[in-house]
């Protein structure tokens, strides 16, 4: 199934950099947390894609940074052709609208002191829904959306109530009721448990189908990936290091990173316990102070002296619409 | 290998709660040998951590009920009272790696030290004797000997894992249960330490009880698989088998949920959600879930007895099954 989407890309990440100062006493300036490090995509409406990448790789972030939380140090976003940079009061509040997120928690995620209606109420009410009934009407609908029915008993409960599965049903809830046209979902089940997991990321592509909204994952897990989104993002130490289709990325990696993640997962098989991984030695640098040349190169299996400890390697384009930053495809 | 280093039969802890007693672990039994790795796999909610502190006794305040027969070798251990089995078993005989453990070494004590405390406290060792075996464990799993001499902050997640493991390991315990041991790990250093384990069952012969809930995690060490539902096993059968053909519904369901990296084929989510344990219903605890249920299911509970019935063979099976689908009693009922 080939999409064809004739419009302007719903968002673009133009050379982002999100850094963050550090400071001693408070002002004097000693370096900066490389979080996000010159990374450039296009999400088209409709799409679902995944950045993958392990803790303190940045993927947290740049989320930050799609929400408008974090202000980059460089480069820009752009939402719907217009910069975020330049959005302020009534234009931004119009844009956090727009965008709906689902946190990686979701029992942190819910005021535990507001039951269901009153926590999708406050979202309608800050963005200017003043009609009661109006209110009533999205919020049931929403739930049934989720299908956390029946509704009625669900309205009154109080996060501490409710499954963790059915709080996330409610953060979902939440992230849409403002019928976004992206939504960003930080982790939605890491904190579920398998057979839940499911369950939402199900919830969660057949939304995005019906809506035609896009979908930004953020995970730490590529297993899940192949069935609820269609490209990816591997991201290591603050840069994308491979992007591809779903299918292309899992079964032919270009980047030794990605090699090397695909070769530590394993499917259930019980000849798994017989036999060591393949696991590179040491640990994501720091982004203080990232290495030179491409990053992974202290690791990596493959590293050529004199280029990869050298020279950033760009992204190349091993196949059509598969890009890799890395020296192999030179 | 042959020998069985554990027997457990019946094991129960249940907890007072206002709402009554939550029986998190009600009636357990199962058996490790040497060397072998039994993974206690479960949802989260099942009781399978209540089942590490069974083990261990460590039993929290609001204790309703703790009961069940413990082997250990030759030794009754669930017969010895608490102070004997504090200095006889704990941590020396059996030694337990909690979730997220490696968040709780003393942040002002360095690694070296902490991880030879259990033979100072425990055996009574000399400090140096204590340290210099410290080392050899140190090595065992992975952590250059000048670490020894750092602060647990200096140390990132995986190597404080490792620390962990070093001090369940080090006064060379025969059974050692790690409890979701690489949960709050990246992807790759989960792998570093499941290779670790691998070796440390490999070379030293350790038997290993791993708790946890990640289906593809635990295919990762286990010679056995015994599969936990609402406090009670379900299933409890070779590696090979549960990963390949396993015989319970909810085993089935489980490793069709499972999200694959090689396979087209989308995994399914199971529907519905478990039983509270304060007042489990009467016949089997699956029975609501189950889609090949029938009345007996929900009418009666049904045993944890040998798969494939009373046949030849059947008392020493070590594949056991609580499902009415696979009860001796039905075996006339097919075909």
């Amino acid at each position: 199934m080939t999409l064809i989407f004739p419009e302007a890309p719903l968002v673009e990440a133009d050379g982002l950099h999100t850094w963050f100062e550090l400071r001693q006493w408070g002002f004097l300036r000693v370096g900066a947390v490389r979080a996000v490090d010159d990374v450039s995509f296009t999400l088209a409406r409709g799409e679902a894609v995944a950045f993958v990448g392990e803790s303190g790789c940045g993927k947290s972030s740049l989320v930050r940074t799609l929400l408008g939380l974090h202000r980059p140090t460089l480069g820009e976003v752009r939402f719907e052709g217009v910069s975020l940079a330049g959005l302020k009061g009534a234009a931004l509040k119009a844009y956090r609208a727009r965008v709906g997120y689902v946190q990686q928690d979701p029992f942190g995620a819910l005021p535990p002191f507001l039951d269901v209606r009153r926590i999708l109420a406050e979202p309608l009410k800050v963005h200017g829904v003043k009609d009661r009934a109006e209110r009533e009407r999205r919020i049931r609908a929403a739930l049934e959306e989720v299908r956390l029915t029946p509704v009625e008993e669900v309205l009154g409960k109080f996060p501490h109530m409710l499954s963790g599965g059915q709080q996330q049903r409610v953060v979902i809830a939440r992230a849409l009721i403002l019928e976004p046209a992206l939504v960003i979902a930080d982790e939605p089940v890491s904190m579920l448990d398998a057979s839940v997991r499911v369950e939402i990321l199900e919830l969660l592509r057949n939304i995005q189908h019906r809506r035609g909204l896009t979908l930004a994952f953020v995970t730490h897990d590529l297993a899940t990936v192949r069935h609820y989104a269609e490209r990816i993002f591997v991201l290591y130490a603050g840069k994308v290091v491979e992007s591809a289709p779903v299918e292309d990325l899992l079964d032919a990696p270009q980047h030794p990173y990605t090699r090397a993640l695909l070769a530590a997962l394993s499917d259930p098989d019980a000849a798994n316990a017989t036999r060591l991984r393949e696991v590179p030695g040491g640990e994501p640098p720091s982004l203080i102070d990232p290495p030179a040349g491409c990053r992974f190169h202290p690791r990596c299996s493959r590293a050529m002296e004199g280029l990869c400890d050298r020279e950033v390697p760009p992204d190349f384009t091993p196949r059509p619409g598969h890009s890799a930053a890395c020296w192999l495809h030179l | 290998m042959a020998d069985t280093l554990l027997k457990v039969e019946d094991l129960a802890l249940h907890y007072r709660t206002r709402g009554g007693a939550v029986r998190a672990v009600d009636g357990v039994s199962f058996d490790v040998k040497r060397g072998e790795a039994l993974v206690i796999l479960g949802e989260s909610g099942c009781g399978k951590s209540s089942l590490a502190r069974a083990l261990m006794r460590l039993l929290p305040r609001n204790l309703a009920h703790h009961g069940g027969r413990v082997r250990m070798g030759d030794t009754p251990i669930s017969e010895l009272s608490d102070e004997r089995f504090r200095r006889e078993v704990q941590w020396s005989r059996m030694a337990l790696v909690m979730q997220a453990s490696m968040n709780a070494l003393n942040p002002v004590v360095k690694v070296g030290e902490q991880v030879a405390e259990p033979l100072r406290e425990l055996k009574r060792w000399p400090r140096r004797r204590a340290l210099e075996r410290a080392a050899e464990v140190f090595q065992r799993v992975g952590l250059p000997l000048d670490f020894m001499a750092r602060y647990p902050f200096e140390l990132s997640g995986g190597m404080r894992q490792r620390a962990v493991l070093a001090m369940a390991l080090v006064a060379e315990p025969e059974l050692v249960i790690l409890d979701e041991p690489t949960s709050a790990l990246d992807v790759l250093t989960q792998a570093a330490i499941m290779n670790v384990l691998k070796e440390l069952k490999r070379d030293l012969g350790t038997s290993f009880i791993l708790i946890t809930h990640d289906v593809a995690t635990s295919s990762e060490l286990a010679d056995r698989v015994a599969l936990m539902y609402a406090g009670e096993l379900v299933e409890a059968c070779s590696a090979a088998r549960f990963f390949g053909e396993p015989a319970h519904p909810y085993s089935r369901l489980l490793m069709k949920s499972v999200p694959r990296l090689h396979e087209r084929e989308r995994p399914r989510a199971i529907l519905g959600q478990p039983p509270s344990l304060l007042d489990p219903p009467t016949g089997c605890r699956f029975a609501a879930r189950c889609p090949e249920r029938f009345a007996r299911c929900e009418a009666s509970p049904p045993a944890f007895v040998p798969e494939g019935g009373t046949g030849e063979g059947a008392a020493e099976s070590r594949h056991r099954v609580r499902c009415w689908l696979h009860a001796p009693s039905r075996g006339g009922e097919h075909g």
